[in-house]
């Protein structure tokens, strides 16, 4: 089946091309940091983890969102996500495997990565982070592939498929339980150090998620000529409008309870995020960005319900996605780290090679992407 | 005893032992408040190695423990904050004790450099957090790293509510004046931090800054055992921890 991804025309070529571009580079830069170690990047003593982590912790919303199209549609039996519900699981698939390299990039040591299971520590949220993003990983290739393989026989996809699939939506759950659980787990660390990371981090990711797959639609929509169908779209942007409201909800509490109560401990991140502390604010534009963004996109969200309308639809779903990326790619991890244990404000800069190794990343994942769905949209057209 | 009967005397018997074992389980974490949670590890094991650092008579330009530390341990000296290691270091009062009162503090104290190292904490959070265990904590109390095993994931890092420890985000080797033998030197892409001078300990010494202070300003010692130096310190003046409400507990106790 996957030679259907080898036949394509100009553009596809094209994009395949640029992709590559900026694999290459981004391979280059990451040899540069193998070399030289993490001091190329921006991070240091204060600030230990920084884009990489940050993209990793994104990204595994991206990957979880999947549950959001296969549990309509296969539990519920909602028979429009019929044709978006494999493209649902092949982004989980590409997200999750990007989400595996950024860790892998952040280490000091990747040639010693299986250390982690040569010599487990379950008490170690990491420990577990590993078990579960590569069971999810592998589920839901499991599970994409064989039922669009089925729809390539014209058959209906085997019996037993269907356990791995329910399982695949509490898998989803518990990725970003566990993610969550990785920093709402630090003793020192107070904008980590609460309850409702893991509920937050979950209904950012079900708005991002719905509001990707909306657009990834319209740009199957334009350039294969392929349509998911305006209910699934629909409804798709409903669950993200909704999954946004809670997530903004939950954000507010947060501000509620360390400001209300005035521990300054509790205070000091989201004042250096938001006001900025000790006179740094470098992140400051960009957090009240995304708040804004997001905020206006949700209620552009909701307006576009009543009145439909795509150009509004896709400037909203860009305008989530940018804005829980600056929340969750930026603010949370940043901000975890100022200020650091000792009570310094140390400013995070990532550097050249650290972008370019992200975007080398990010490049892979859309090239899996790419594949998968050129693949998807094949056999959906021939069927 | 008919068939239905037995089924249901042997189903009970699975939630009583079921309810037994949960219970079991919970009392194990009703142990109540850190005193008797700490009565209860001192009967169990011999060693926990702390120390005492009396401020009082630390001298405030003086850092002779800490270059003796950094050259017992091949400690790199960058001179730029970012790839700054650093095993025992000084720094401001506020910093060191962010948790205690900062109203009205006497400006002897205000403006007294601090030492400050890893507290070799009785509960470390960065043992806990370490994938592969290249964090350990030793029977004697000390939380050590095995430079081999750390694959650099910077977990501890996080985790550890103190800055503790540092990365090599370089090679280290070119930015250490003197190599000791003795200790080995690291490589880029791991974690370190005190280590109590474990390896000293074993050969009967006390850790090198102990040994370096001219002021006598640190007690090291063993503190399960009653009649330990230190514990005659502890008990003879008003000493705190950092952040103790973290329930780390801390080994590193100051005397401000
Ligand atoms: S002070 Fe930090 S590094 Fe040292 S034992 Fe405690 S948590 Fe670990
Ligand atoms: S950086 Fe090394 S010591 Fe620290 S948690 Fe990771 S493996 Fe363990």
């Amino acid at each position: 089946m996957i030679e259907k991804a080898l036949k394509g025309n100009k553009g596809y070529w094209g994009w395949v091309a640029f992709l590559v571009a900026v694999i290459l580079l981004g391979l280059y830069s990451y040899s540069k940091q193998l070399s030289y170690g993490l001091g190329v990047t921006g991070m240091g003593r204060d600030v230990s983890w920084g884009l990489y982590v940050a993209q990793f912790t994104f990204l595994v919303g991206v990957a979880a969102s999947a549950v959001m199209v296969v549990l309509p549609y296969y539990l519920h039996d909602y028979k429009e996500f019929g044709k978006i519900v494999v493209i649902g699981e092949f982004l989980a698939v590409s997200a999750a495997t990007i989400c595996l390299l950024f860790i892998l990039a952040d280490m000091g040591h990747p040639d010693r990565v299986l250390n982690v299971l040569f010599y487990p520590h379950p008490k170690s949220m990491v420990f577990w982070d590993v078990q579960v993003m590569n069971g999810y990983l592998l589920l839901n290739i499991i599970s994409g592939w064989t039922v669009l393989e089925a729809e390539r026989k014209g058959v209906s996809p085997p019996k037993w498929i269907k356990p791995i699939i329910y399982l695949s939506v509490v898998w989803a759950i518990s990725i970003h339980t566990v993610t969550a659980f990785l920093y709402s787990g630090t003793p020192g660390r107070h904008l980590w150090l609460t309850a409702i990371l893991a509920p937050r981090f979950l209904a950012s990711a079900f708005a991002v998620g719905p509001a990707l797959l909306i657009l990834i639609s319209f740009i199957l929509r334009k350039f294969a000529n392929f349509d998911v169908g305006e209910k699934a779209i629909s409804k798709l942007s409903l669950i993200a409008t909704y999954a946004g409201l809670a997530n903004f909800f939950f954000i507010g509490v947060e501000f509620f309870t360390a400001f209300y109560s005035n521990i300054p401990s509790h205070m000091h991140s989201l004042q250096y995020l938001f006001v900025g502390l000790d006179g740094k604010s470098q992140l400051v534009p960009w957090m009240w960005f995304s708040m804004i963004a997001g905020l206006v996109s949700v209620l552009v969200l909701l307006y576009q319900q009543r009145r439909p309308s795509n150009k509004l639809l896709i400037a909203a779903c860009i305008g989530i996605f940018v804005s829980l990326w600056i929340d969750k790619g930026i603010g949370l991890i940043i901000g975890g780290f100022v200020p650091s244990p000792m009570e310094e404000v140390v400013e995070y800069f990532p550097t050249f090679i650290e972008i370019s190794v992200t975007l080398g990343i990010w490049a892979i994942g859309l090239l899996i992407l790419t594949a998968l769905l050129k693949v998807t949209v094949a056999v959906k057209q021939a069927a | 005893m008919t068939e239905n009967r037995r089924k249901f005397l042997k189903k009970s018997a699975g939630v009583i032992a079921g309810a037994g074992v949960v219970s079991g389980f919970i009392s194990k974490y009703a142990t109540g408040f850190a005193d008797a949670a700490t009565e209860k590890a001192v009967t169990k094991k011999k060693i926990r190695w702390g120390m005492v650092i009396d401020m009082r008579k630390c001298v405030s330009g003086c850092e002779k423990c800490i270059d003796a530390c950094h050259l017992t341990h091949n400690v790199p000296d960058f001179d730029n904050p970012k790839d700054e290691i650093k095993w025992i270091w000084k720094s401001d009062y506020h910093k060191v004790f962010p948790s205690k009162s900062q109203q009205f503090v006497a400006a002897e104290t205000r403006e007294k450099p601090f030492l400050t190292l890893c507290n070799h904490c009785e509960n470390p959070p960065c043992v806990k957090a370490c994938p592969t265990g290249a964090t350990f904590k030793q029977s004697d109390g000390i939380v050590e790293m095995d430079f081999h095993r750390c694959i650099g994931c910077r977990f501890c890092m996080a985790a550890c509510p103190y800055g503790s420890r540092s990365f090599n985000w370089r090679n280290p080797r070119p930015a250490i004046k003197n190599i000791t033998p003795d200790y080995p030197t690291r490589e880029h892409g791991v974690v370190e931090k005190c280590n109590f001078c474990s390896e000293r300990l074993a050969k009967g010494q006390q850790p090198s800054c102990v040994e370096a202070c001219p002021e006598k300003v640190l007690t090291f010692g063993n503190l399960y055992d009653k009649n330990s130096e230190i514990r005659q310190v502890l008990k003879d003046n008003p000493t705190i921890q950092r952040k103790p409400e973290l329930g780390t507990n801390p080994s590193v106790f100051y005397i401000t």
